[in-house]
């Protein structure tokens, strides 16, 4: 989940817009009602000295806010499957990476270290919420910490929030989207797993190659099978390939256009391609979508097409045992 | 660019290299008819392994060749399509419907050999 908030670009120049807008407003006030206008305004703190700042303070309170924040994590009953050992231990590198992208404003290289931790962490089981969860809850006690340092002085806490906020904001954003970029890169590679284990390409004689068919075939699964068919030609020097789809129950015209395209494209590598296990509603299909079928060669089922790709290579099975 | 085409008893061999031009295409449609007629060659191989990719310009003239080469009598085997380049083709269309093809030089001359047993 993306949070839907905004940054401003120039962070340096809106702090001081802000801050220059509310002294004018304040001596404006001040005008109106009479009294007199405050004395000229202490000399503000640049923005990045206020960074520098409370990036001091949380080093120097690094053992206690860490563990306060450990302490939160656990009360929230997140990452429950790990260890107090691997939570302490992530916690702490992430609490110095956090604290580093404060200081440094080096989002790029947060966003690495986010994608890596997800990989580290996603095997784990560890979901979303929880990533999200206890980085928000980093930002709420490190936030804490500040009230309570600067509680005093409520202006300087204003300034300080100003700096603040908006970094830890951004942090939370790319630590969220890092995870979930990580975990949609894991999805797609575990759908190219799928996709390539349910296509084999099976030799089952010299130059003779059979392609079973399972399952659901989508425009992308179909590209896919077509690309490893041609490759397992040109490997294993395939002059027949038979295509079985007994186990789809539907195509539609698209993936059925396909299937002709991967016969003639076998076709061009000197290999002949029989289809077998056409199901009536697949044969129906076929038909009305008006498919030259003079360029598919098909037999009934898989045991008709080895016969038929046998006799096409000059093989003859023979029985050894006298007949009874 | 010149491609080069030996002779392999009543076979000639062309062997096409990478990105042939347009030109070119033309120069080898004539070139090659004419070897067959020199020669009185019974077949021709025209081998694409080193071509990467096929345009329809490209696709139509091997098939023009094949055309033209049958009218002297002669068959044309195209060999060495390369998977990418098959797939490619077919979805442009291009088929080279009517025109012989085998997996590579090997496949191609024992396909030819096939023919000429049973056809003499």
């Amino acid at each position: 989940m993306v949070f839907p908030m905004k940054f401003p670009a120039n962070s340096g120049g809106g702090l001081t817009q802000n801050r220059a807008a509310r002294a004018e407003e304040k001596i404006f006030m001040a005008k109106r009602d009479g009294t007199p206008t405050s004395p000229e305004p202490k000399r503000t703190e640049e923005p990045s000295e206020l960074l520098r700042e409370l990036v001091a303070h949380l080093r120097q309170n690094r053992t206690q806010l860490r563990e306060e924040w450990v302490v939160r994590i656990t009360e929230t009953r997140l990452l429950t499957a790990m260890t107090k050992e691997e939570i302490f231990a992530e916690a702490t590198s992430v609490y110095d990476s956090y604290v580093e992208a404060l200081e440094t404003e080096a989002f790029e290289a947060l966003q690495a270290y986010a994608r890596n931790l997800s990989e580290r962490i996603i095997p784990r089981g560890v979901e979303t919420h929880e990533v999200v969860g206890i980085v928000l809850l980093l930002r709420d006690v490190l936030a804490r910490s500040l009230f309570a340092k600067y509680q005093n002085d409520f202006k300087k806490l204003n300034r300080i929030l100003d700096a603040y906020e908006p970094a830890a904001n951004r942090i939370a954003n790319t630590v969220a989207v890092g995870f979930v970029q990580e975990r949609e890169r894991v999805i797609r590679q575990q759908q190219e797993a799928i996709r390539e284990l349910s296509t084999p390409v099976l030799q089952v004689r010299e130059r003779l190659l059979i392609l079973p068919i399972i399952g659901v075939i989508d425009p992308q699964r179909a590209r896919q099978l077509t690309e490893q068919l041609l490759r397992g030609i040109r490997t294993n020097r395939a002059k027949v390939v038979v295509i079985d789809i007994t186990g789809v129950a539907a195509m539609d015209v698209t993936v059925a256009n396909h299937l002709v395209q991967t016969v003639e494209a076998s076709r061009l590598l000197g290999a002949t391609v029989i289809v077998t296990g056409l199901s009536p509603e697949i044969a129906q299909t076929l038909v009305t979508i008006g498919v030259d079928l003079g360029k598919m060669n098909t037999v009934g089922d898989l045991q008709g097409g080895i016969e038929q790709a046998e006799r096409l290579l000059g093989y003859k099975v023979e029985s050894l045992a006298e007949p009874q | 660019m010149e491609v080069p085409i030996l002779k392999q008893g009543a076979v000639l061999i062309a062997t096409f290299q990478a990105a042939l031009s347009d030109a070119d295409l033309n120069h080898l449609r004539m070139g090659l008819v004419q070897q067959v007629v020199k020669f009185r060659s019974r077949a021709v191989i025209v081998d694409v392994t080193a071509m990467d990719v096929m345009d329809s310009f490209a696709s139509r003239t091997l098939r023009e060749i094949a055309l033209m080469i049958r009218l002297r009598g002669a068959e044309t085997v195209i060999v060495g399509i390369q998977p990418e380049v098959a797939f490619a083709m077919v979805q442009l269309g291009l088929t080279l419907e009517g025109v012989a093809t085998a997996l590579d030089l090997e496949e191609g001359l024992a396909y030819l050999n096939e023919k000429f047993k049973t056809t003499n």
